[in-house]
C-alpha cells in the first residue's frame, strides 16, 4: 500500500505529527528505528513546558514554543497525561543576571509570553521558600509547566494508532528514493512507500535529510545530564527553577515531575550521537549548578537514578522546519532541541499546515477521536474506585511494582494496548513500573514474567529495549 | 463494590521469617490464632527465605544448618499447624496510626483492617544502581543480587555469563558462589571499603573456595555498553573512597550484580508518623519492639538489618509476645524510659529505649559496630559507671553483637536512668 504520509521517528514530534495527521482521512505511516517510540531524545530531557521567553524573536523556537506551551494543557487532557502548570521561575544572583532576567522578559513579552513578571523579596520567596537566599529576583512565567515527554510521546503515538495510523518499529531508513511523486523508504529489506514524507528523525534527521539530497544542516549533539531526586523529596521545589542563562544555554535547572520526584540538571557537552553516558564530571558539574539554586542541601542520598539525553543542536540555530531541498514531499522537522518538547503540540498542526502547502489533501476523518482510551492507574484511585476495580478484573488487585503501586492489570494493559509494550522498557514507559526508588529490583523478575506470558514469548526473549537487551541469556545449567 | 471492612486483634504485615516468628510468638503468649492475621505480598509464606536457596540458617535456632526454605518451613508448618489465618499475594498499601492497615489482593478485593496493635514486619529492599549515579548508560545486565538470585533459584534462568559483584555482604558472596554453581564466570567480587561486611564463612565458602578474587577498597567506575552491559572499569579506592585513577582496569563482563546495600521497607512505617532511627532506617522502639505508638511494634529486617535469621525470628518472637500482652492491656507501662547512646565506634543499638521496670537480666542488647576493631572492649556506661565490660578478638560491622546486663548492671541503670553504648580500642 502507498501510505498519504510517512512520518520517520516516533519521538514527540514524530508521534504528535502523525496524531495531528490522523484527524484527517490519510494513511499514515509511523517508522522508528528503535522497538519502541520514545527511544531517543524525547525520555531524556527536562520534561519541561517552558513558557517561550527563551528563544530570539522571530525565530520557529519562539513561536512554536509559545503556541505550543499554549496548547499542552488540553492535549494533555485529550490524551490522559500528566501535567502541572507549575510555572517557572529564572533567578538571578548578580548584576549579569539581572540584566539576563531583564532581556529574557523583554524577548518574552516580543514572543507573545503572557502574564511574565520579575519579582523579588517576600512574593519571590513565598513562591519558592527553598531558593537560595542569594537570589536577587526572578523571571516568573506562570504559563510555564512540566509533563511526562515519554508518557506524553508514546499517548500521541498511540492515539494516531488508535485513530488509523500504522506503526513500524525496528525499522532503520538508509534509503530514500522518489518516482512518479512516490517515495520510497527502505531499510535495505523491506520497504515503505508514502506520497509525503515527514522527516522527525531526531538526533539523526540530518542523515535523512541527506538521503533526500539535502545537506543544508548537521546536526551537532549536545548531551545534557541529569539526576532524579526520590518522591520523599516532593516539595523541595515548586516551580521550575533556572539559572540565568549564559553563553553555555539555558543552565541548570531544579524542577518537580509530574510524579512527584525532583530533577535536576542539565549541562551541555558536544559528544556523539549514541553517547548517552552519565560521567562523573557532568553530575558533579548539575549537582554544583543545581546547589546554587536551593537554600537546602540537595538530597544527595536519595538518589533514585541518574540518566542523560542528546540534544539534536541543529547548526542552523533553529528549528529545521522545511521542504527538503530536492525531494519536494520531503517536509523536514529537523533539529527540534529544547524548546522542542514544549512547541510539540505547535509543531505537528504547523507540520500539517506545510503539508497541505505542499499538497496534501486534507478531508476531515469523522471518526477521529481526541481522547486516547483511558489509562487505569490504581494508584491514584480512591478506595472505592479500587474495590471495585479490582471486583471486576482481580489482575488489578495485584501490586507488582511496589515502589510506584502498579498493579498487574495495569502492566498486562499497557502490553494489549494499541502499539502496546512489548520490552521491559516499555512497561516502564507506559504504566510506570520498575521506574520508583527500587528501579525495578522488586518488580522486573515479575514484569518480564507478565511480558513472557502475555506476548507468548519464552523468558530469555524478553528484553529491556529491544533486541540485544535480553535480560537473561538462558536457562540454569544451560551455560557451558 | 465497596470495600470490605474488617477487624482483627493483631495484624502482621509480611510473613517471612519475622512475621511468622511473631505470629507464633503471640500465639504462645495466649492470643488465640483467630485474632491474628499475616498479610503476605507474595504467593507464598516464607519471604525472601524461599529464594536462599544455600545452607547455614539456623545454627543457633536449631543447631542445624538448614536452606532458607528448609527454615522457614520449619515456622510455615507451625503457623498452618496453629491454625493462624492469613492471605497471601497481597499488598499493604497503607498504614495509619489509628492501626488501619488497607490492602489489596486479587482474591480479597481491597480490604480495610481495622487492628488493635499491628507488627511491622516488612524486610527490606536492595540498593539500586541509581542510588550509586554509577557513570555510563543504562544497558540491561545490571541487577541487583537479589533480583539475580530470584532470576535463577526460583525461574531456573541466568542473567548473565560473565559477572562481576560490586560489594561482599553477604547476598553478594552468596551469589558469587551461586552463579559459579551455575557455569557463570565470575571474575571479580569488588568491595568499597577496606574489609567485607559479610559473615567469614561466607568468604571462604563463596569466595575463597571457588577462587573467585576478593578486590577490597575498590569500586566501579563506569558501566559499558548500550543494550547490554559489555564491561565494568573498577578502580582502587582512597581512604576517602575516592577512585584512583591511575589504578582503573577494565573487566569484560555480561553481568553486574549489585550488593550495595539494603534498607529496611519502612514506607508504611512512615506512612503512619511513625520515628524513624536515621542510622537503622528503621522505627525507633523500646525493649517490646514497640515504636512510638502505642500498639505498633516492629521486627526483623524492617527494623533493622540482620545477619542472621536466627535472631530475626528470636526478636520477632518477642514482638509477637509483646503485641499479645498489649491486646490483653498487659504490657507492662509506667517506670522512667532510659534512652540508649551508641557512640565511639558503636553506629547503633537496637532497641533504643528501654523503660525501668521492663529492664532486667533478660533484656538482649543488639548493636553493630562501624568499623573492623581486633582487641576492643564493649563498654556499657550509665552516668559515669562502667556496668559492662567485655573483651572482643574481632568486631566488625558485619557482625551484629549482643549483650545482657547483669543483676547489678540493671539495678545502676534503674538508678541512673540512661545508658550508652561504646568501644573502647586501647
Amino acid at each position: 500500500m502507498i501510505y498519504d504520509v510517512a512520518v520517520i521517528g516516533a519521538g514527540v514530534i514524530g508521534s504528535m505529527t502523525a496524531r495531528e495527521l490522523s484527524r484527517y482521512n490519510l494513511k499514515v505511516c509511523l517508522i522508528d528505528k528503535l522497538d519502541d517510540a520514545c527511544g531517543g531524545t524525547s525520555k531524556a530531557n527536562s520534561a519541561i513546558v517552558h513558557a517561550g521567553f527563551d528563544a530570539e524573536n522571530g525565530t520557529l523556537k519562539a513561536k512554536l514554543n509559545v503556541k505550543g506551551c499554549e496548547l499542552m494543557p488540553e492535549v494533555c487532557r485529550e490524551l490522559d497525561v500528566h501535567y502541572k502548570n507549575t510555572g517557572s521561575l529564572v533567578v538571578s544572583f548578580s548584576d549579569e543576571d539581572d540584566e539576563a532576567v531583564k532581556v529574557l522578559y523583554e524577548r518574552g513579552v516580543k514572543n507573545g509570553v503572557p502574564d511574565m513578571r520579575i519579582i523579588s523579596g517576600d512574593e519571590l520567596f513565598a513562591m519558592e521558600p527553598n531558593l537560595s537566599k542569594n537570589a536577587r529576583c526572578a523571571l516568573y512565567a506562570p504559563t510555564a509547566g512540566i509533563v511526562c515527554p515519554y508518557e506524553l510521546t508514546i499517548a500521541a503515538a498511540e492515539n494516531a494508532v488508535q485513530n488509523g495510523a500504522d506503526a513500524k518499529f525496528e525499522f532503520e531508513v538508509n534509503d530514500i528514493s522518489e518516482k512518479n511523486g512516490v517515495y520510497t523508504l527502505s531499510n535495505g529489506k523491506e520497504s515503505v512507500e508514502a506520497r509525503f514524507v515527514v522527516n522527525a528523525a531526531g538526533l539523526f534527521s540530518d542523515e535523512i535529510a541527506s538521503l533526500t539530497g539535502d545537506a543544508s544542516f548537521d546536526i551537532k549533539p549536545r548531551k545534557g545530564e541529569y539526576m532524579l531526586y526520590d518522591k520523599s523529596c516532593d516539595g523541595f521545589v515548586k516551580t521550575v527553577l533556572f539559572s540565568a542563562p549564559s553563553k553555555e544555554g539555558k543552565g541548570i535547572l531544579v524542577a518537580p515531575t509530574v510524579d512527584r520526584n525532583v530533577l535536576v540538571g542539565p549541562n551541555a557537552v558536544l559528544t556523539s550521537k549514541d553517547d548517552t553516558e552519565t560521567t562523573p564530571m557532568g553530575l558533579a558539574q548539575i549537582a554544583e549548578g543545581a546547589s546554587k539554586l536551593v537554600s537546602l542541601p540537595l538530597p544527595s542520598r536519595k538518589t533514585v537514578t541518574s540518566f542523560a539525553g542528546v540534544r539534536p543542536t541543529p547548526t542552523t540555530g533553529d528549528f529545521v522546519i522545511k521542504k527538503s531541498e530536492k525531494m519536494k514531499g520531503v517536509l523536514h522537522l529537523a533539529g527540534i532541541e529544547s524548546p522542542g518538547l514544549a512547541s510539540s503540540p505547535a509543531v505537528a498542526v504547523y507540520a500539517v499546515e506545510l503539508l497541505s502547502e505542499m499538497g496534501l489533501e486534507l478531508v476531515k476523518n469523522e471518526k477521529f477521536v481526541p481522547e486516547r482510551q483511558k489509562v487505569v492507574r490504581f494508584r491514584e484511585m480512591g478506595d472505592n474506585e479500587r474495590a471495585e476495580l479490582v471486583a471486576k478484573n482481580p489482575a488489578y488487585g495485584r501490586i507488582i511494582c511496589r515502589c510506584e503501586g502498579v498493579t498487574e492489570g495495569e502492566i498486562v494493559d499497557a502490553i494489549k494496548r494499541p502499539m502496546g509494550a512489548t520490552s521491559i522498557d516499555g512497561v516502564k514507559k507506559r504504566a510506570r513500573a520498575g521506574l520508583g526508588r527500587c528501579q525495578g529490583g522488586f518488580c522486573m523478575p515479575r514484569v518480564a514474567e507478565i511480558l513472557s506470558r502475555e506476548l507468548g514469548i519464552p523468558l530469555t526473549e524478553v528484553t529491556k529495549n529491544g533486541k540485544g537487551s535480553e535480560i537473561l541469556t538462558g536457562k540454569t545449567k544451560e551455560v557451558r | 463494590m465497596q470495600m470490605i471492612e474488617k477487624k482483627v486483634k493483631i495484624a502482621i504485615i509480611g510473613g517471612g521469617p519475622a512475621g511468622l516468628a511473631a505470629a507464633l510468638g503471640a500465639v504462645e503468649a495466649g492470643a488465640k490464632p483467630d485474632d491474628i492475621l499475616i498479610i503476605e505480598r507474595d504467593t507464598c509464606l516464607g519471604g525472601i527465605l524461599n529464594q536462599c536457596i544455600h545452607a547455614g540458617f539456623g545454627l543457633h535456632m536449631f543447631g542445624e544448618e538448614l536452606s532458607g526454605p528448609e527454615y522457614a518451613l520449619r515456622y510455615i508448618k507451625r503457623v498452618k499447624e496453629a491454625g493462624i489465618p492469613y492471605v497471601t499475594d497481597a499488598m499493604a498499601l497503607s498504614l495509619s496510626k489509628d492501626k488501619v492497615v488497607t490492602y489489596v489482593s486479587p482474591e480479597s478485593g481491597l480490604v480495610k483492617l481495622q487492628a488493635e496493635a499491628v507488627i511491622l514486619a516488612m524486610g527490606c529492599r536492595e540498593r539500586p544502581r541509581g542510588a550509586l549515579n554509577t557513570p555510563g548508560a543504562r544497558p540491561a545486565g545490571i541487577y541487583t543480587a537479589g533480583a539475580a538470585q530470584r532470576f535463577i533459584n526460583i525461574e531456573g534462568y541466568m542473567p548473565g555469563k560473565t559477572a562481576v559483584i560490586l560489594g561482599s555482604g553477604d547476598i553478594g558472596l552468596i551469589m558469587a558462589r551461586r552463579m559459579t554453581l551455575e557455569g557463570a564466570k565470575v571474575k571479580a567480587v569488588c568491595e568499597l571499603m577496606p574489609y567485607s561486611s559479610g559473615l567469614a564463612r561466607n568468604i571462604a565458602q563463596c569466595l575463597d573456595d571457588f577462587d573467585i578474587p576478593l578486590k577490597l577498597s575498590h569500586t566501579v567506575v563506569k558501566i559499558h555498553g548500550h543494550k547490554r552491559l559489555e564491561g565494568v572499569t573498577i578502580a582502587k579506592v582512597d581512604e576517602n573512597l575516592k577512585p584512583i585513577k591511575e589504578t582503573e582496569e577494565y573487566i569484560e563482563c555480561d553481568t553486574l550484580l549489585l550488593s550495595v546495600g539494603l534498607i529496611p521497607e519502612n514506607e508504611l512505617t512512615e506512612m503512619a508518623g511513625i520515628s524513624i532511627d536515621r542510622v537503622t532506617s528503621g522505627a525507633v522502639v523500646n525493649n517490646f519492639r514497640e515504636t512510638d505508638i502505642e500498639g505498633i511494634f516492629a521486627c526483623g529486617n524492617v527494623l533493622h538489618v540482620h545477619d542472621l535469621v536466627d535472631f530475626v525470628s528470636g526478636e520477632s518472637e518477642l514482638a509477637g509476645k509483646s503485641a499479645a500482652a498489649y491486646v490483653r492491656g498487659e504490657l507492662p507501662r509506667g517506670g522512667k524510659q532510659i534512652n540508649i547512646t551508641a557512640k565511639d565506634g558503636v553506629r547503633y543499638v537496637v532497641p533504643q529505649n528501654v523503660s525501668g521496670n521492663a529492664l532486667d537480666e533478660n533484656t538482649e542488647f543488639f548493636f553493630r559496630v562501624g568499623g573492623v576493631m581486633r582487641n576492643a572492649y564493649i563498654e556499657v556506661y550509665s552516668g559515669d559507671e562502667l556496668i559492662y565490660r567485655k573483651k572482643k578478638p574481632r568486631l566488625a560491622p558485619g557482625e551484629m553483637e549482643n549483650l545482657k546486663l547483669d543483676a547489678k548492671a540493671v539495678e545502676t541503670v534503674r538508678q541512673n536512668g540512661d545508658l550508652t553504648f561504646c568501644i573502647n580500642r586501647s
